[in-house]
């Protein structure tokens, strides 16, 4: 067996599926933020493993931006979880229901 | 060799990410995050991207992450109990399953282009200079608008953060 890029492709669909499914069956705001990162890291992967296969280093270099972006992201969203900790005591998303119609 | 190696990241990824969502105690779920997340690092490396490999480490498994491990031990969270509806969970892996196929068939269906035109060996992909060089002409635009996200960022963590605002 030969590792060709649709193994990675694969690995990398799985990883997703599995954060799709940390999002949708935790309730712990922190644990579906993990879920999000690994999300993120799936396509990371896809990325990676696109520019092996056309030799171009584009990919790579979109893999730092989304670093650079997660890295943004992480910071104001556990700010904001902080904040709903001390406003409500719980990081429950079912208790946090402030914007739902 | 490679493929070996290949097997053996890819299955201690999948496992650690798996324990990332199934853990009850969150501190649990993200130290699982960091192994993912160096086995990635590791997959990296076999795909010829030693750089990224770094970033992956020194970023998201050294800062990133211990930003999660700050925020969760400065909150001091019990393990929250989950009334987590069965029929809620049994949906919540069904779509994840039906993403996971529908993934499979756009994979065999569509055909991926062979390599065209960039030739590059797989030492020069990853390096350090070859990045270095697009980053700062091709992607200047994009590099230097990211610094400014994550200046926004830090703002807004700031302002988000502080105790006593007068409304």
């Amino acid at each position: 067996m030969v590792v060709s890029l649709n193994h990675y492709l694969v690995l990398s669909a799985i990883l997703f599926s599995i954060g799709v499914a940390g999002v949708l069956t935790r309730k712990n705001a922190i644990i579906i933020f993990a879920s999000i990162e690994l999300m993120m890291n799936a396509v990371n992967l896809a990325f990676v493993a696109f520019a092996r296969h056309w030799g171009d280093p584009g990919g790579q270099i979109f893999v730092f931006f989304v670093v650079a972006v997660a890295a943004a992201e992480v910071a104001v969203g556990l700010a904001i979880i902080v904040v709903l900790f001390r406003q409500k005591e719980t990081v429950n998303i079912d208790r946090v229901n402030l914007m739902k119609w | 060799m490679e493929t070996a190696f290949f097997l053996l990241f890819s299955a201690l990824t999948i496992f650690c990410a798996l324990m990332v969502i199934l853990q009850k105690n969150p501190l649990a779920s993200v130290l699982f995050l960091v192994m993912t997340l160096f086995w990635l690092a590791a997959l990296f490396v076999l795909l010829s991207a030693p750089f990224i490999a770094a970033i992956q480490v020194i970023i998201y498994a050294g800062a990133i992450m211990v930003l999660f491990l700050f925020v969760l031990m400065l909150l001091n969270l019990k393990a929250i109990e989950e009334g987590v509806k069965p029929a809620l969970k049994v949906t919540g892996v069904a779509v994840a399953l039906i993403l996971l196929v529908v993934a499979a068939v756009v994979l065999r269906s569509v055909p991926i282009p062979a390599n065209t035109g960039f030739s590059r060996s797989a030492a020069e992909l990853g390096s350090v200079e070859s990045i270095g060089q697009m980053l700062f002409s091709v992607y200047l635009l994009p590099f230097e608008i990211a610094s400014f996200l994550l200046l926004a960022g830090i703002i807004g963590a700031i302002v988000l953060a502080k105790k006593d605002r007068k409304p």
